[in-house]
């Protein structure tokens, strides 16, 4: 079984699928924005875990090159998200996504 | 595993760099601009708030002039490959500033902002750079490069969507579009990891001719191309990724609505026909395993439902912002169409209608500040009796809903003509799609023509004044779009004109 053997591309395209599945499922269940926005977290680091993968195995740089602009754009993400979040919970006392729906049609 | 660069390769990377940046002045301009908004507003501090809009004002004119030197240089690659300036590009530069041009404008105007006691310190520095961040958008012809541009232009649109900061709607708003807009960056990401795992390439031109050469698995690349157009579409606002607009365009500041409405979607059409016409391969035969075919059908399908669920449910919409938000998804099924064609007619009547956009949207989103600032409602409701005593803008508001439904003698009916008459020369499948477009279009008629039938034909149920007087900087705007609306309607050759300047791609393999 060379598949247990030595670790392989699959095996880190395996692990990036199961973190993006997470992520996803984090994003339609949970509702806590914060916990909604850690599901986005962790759909990005999938698609890290894929781009470093893929690079190592490539022997391109682009990959990890992209791979360190996917960090930055998530920081920048989550200082923006997390200001929101505090201003929602300063506007409606709660930081319940479902319960935040003022807009009818 | 990695080398070291040697000397000479630094040597050789140093000069690129330097090269390209001399094709890369207006956005280096912006940024500038950028730099001098924010020391401004430390400096003067947030009270003097129509200094900084002066500013932004006379900045983004000023930025026409270097884009204007840009016509002697296109086509060309720059940045190693990352970034191009061709005609596509430059066209949509112009229409970005536009657009920032006509927000900055809508904001002065609009009292629902300029009343906030804290000052507007960053908001005009965050317009700018929402149109920095777009003009980049419209000429990244790299992965990396694309990303970084939409994070730019949607980080940006989330601050300045929760501006209103002490208003429940607008927090909503921001947070909506702000889960929304992470989860379909996230989905494009994940695409764009998968679609560099099956080339080993970034630029977008390179993607398409290893796909070509060296085959692909068709559902991985499906995978992926669903992932990326989950990104894109989620810019442009079409169904099924359409979920977020009409509550941030209600909850949203009604200037910051009408640039998202306009420039944000636009952006997104300029990335997608990029995206589509270079990066996805088209093969020379059209049978049903070219991954452009696929594209074409998964278009296809986001049109039709766009243009139907738009004009549908915007029926028994109560709200004008909510309004224009159900018709602006159904715009984006229109300009669709005219993707979809894929040809240099097909791409004209995009742009075109593009630019038609530009006029009648910023237009009604106006006419809407204007009223807002006099009733401080947006309810088509208190809309009744205002055509007799705000007479130019009851008038004007007449002018751009006609255009939106596509009647002559508009310049919606021009680009709604030129985006049919391509699908109608294209032939088969298109003829029906022209068809389902027509008829949409004709459900729009009643919910538009709702407004100025409560402007004009229905009394106010309270005591109005005779006439209401609404500043002379909105009125002036409100008249030069209204006149151009029309002017171009009938005198419509300088438009065409410029979009078809504006259809050569870098990279294109199409026509």
């Amino acid at each position: 079984m060379d598949f247990f053997n030595t670790i392989g591309l699959n095996h880190y395209l395996v692990i990036s699928a199961i973190l993006f599945g997470l992520g996803l499922f984090a994003i339609v269940t949970r509702k806590n924005a914060i916990v909604v926005l850690m599901g986005v977290e962790l759909v990005l680091n999938a698609a890290n875990i894929n781009l470093l993968a893929f690079s190592k195995y490539n022997g391109g740089m682009e990959g990890v090159m992209f791979g360190l602009f996917v960090i930055v754009l998530a920081a920048a993400e989550a200082a923006i998200a997390l200001a929101i979040v505090i201003n929602m919970y300063k506007t409606f006392n709660t930081v319940d996504v479902s319960s935040i729906d003022s807009m009818k049609e | 595993m990695y080398e070291l660069p040697s000397g000479a390769e630094i040597q050789n990377i140093v000069t690129v760099l330097k090269s390209s940046a001399a094709y890369y002045i207006p956005e280096i301009y912006l940024s500038v601009l950028f730099l001098v908004l924010i020391l401004a507003d430390l400096i003067f501090g947030p009270k003097k708030h129509h200094l900084l809009s002066v500013t932004s004002l006379i900045g983004l004119v000023g930025s026409l002039w270097f884009i204007w030197q840009q016509h002697a240089i296109v086509g060309q690659e720059i940045f190693f490959g990352m970034y191009v300036v061709d005609e596509f590009a430059i066209f949509f530069k112009y229409f970005f500033v536009l657009s920032g041009i006509l927000t900055v404008l809508l904001s002065m105007s609009s009292d629902e902002l300029n009343s906030r006691v804290s000052g507007l310190g960053e908001y005009y520095v965050l317009v700018v750079g929402m149109v920095i961040g777009m003009v980049m958008m419209a000429s990244s012809t790299d992965l990396v490069m694309i990303l970084v541009s939409m994070e730019l232009v949607s980080l940006a649109a989330y601050v300045l969507t929760g501006y209103l900061k002490r208003e429940k709607r607008s927090t909503e708003a921001s947070l909506k579009y702000l889960v929304y807009g992470a989860v379909s960056s996230g989905l494009m990401i994940y695409g764009f990891s998968i679609l560099y795992g099956l080339t080993g390439e970034t630029n977008i031109s390179e993607i398409s001719s290893v796909l070509l050469s060296r085959g692909y698995d068709p559902v991985t690349l499906m995978i992926a191309s669903i992932m990326i157009l989950a990104g894109i579409g989620y810019k442009v606002g079409v169904v099924p990724f359409h979920f977020w607009s009409p509550d941030v365009y209600e909850g949203a500041p009604i200037p910051v609505t009408a640039f998202l409405s306009v420039a944000s979607k636009a952006a997104g059409f300029a990335l997608l026909i990029r995206f589509f016409y270079v990066a996805v391969p088209h093969g020379a035969e059209t049978g049903a395993l070219t991954p452009g075919s696929e594209w074409l059908l998964l278009l296809m399908i986001l049109s039709v439902a766009s243009m139907i669920y738009g004009n549908v449910v915007a029926l028994w919409q109560k709200n004008v912002k909510r309004l224009l938000a159900y018709s602006s998804i159904a715009h984006g099924g229109y300009i669709l169409l005219g993707i979809i064609v894929m040809d240099e007619l097909g791409t004209q009547a995009t742009l075109f209608y593009l630019l038609s956009y530009l006029f009648m949207n910023f237009g009604a989103f106006l006419v809407a500040v204007i009223i807002a600032n006099k009733t401080g409602s947006e309810n088509i409701e208190d809309y009744r009796g205002l055509g007799r005593r705000m007479p130019l803008a009851g008038a004007a508001m007449t002018v751009f809903l006609i255009s939106l439904v596509g009647l002559p003698p508009t310049v919606g009916f021009i680009g709604k003509l030129m985006i049919f008459s391509a699908l109608l020369a294209k032939g088969s499948v298109f003829v029906w799609l022209a068809l389902v477009g027509i008829l949409t279009s004709v459900i729009s008629l009643y919910y538009y023509m709702l407004i100025p039938l409560n402007m004009y034909l229905r009394e106010s149920k309270q005591l109005l004044p005779d006439t209401i007087k609404t500043g002379f900087l909105p009125q002036l705007v409100t008249a030069c779009l209204m006149l151009l609306t029309l002017y171009f309607g009938i005198f419509f050759t300088p438009l065409s004109d410029f979009a078809h300047f504006a259809v050569t791609l870098f990279g294109n393999q199409l026509y």
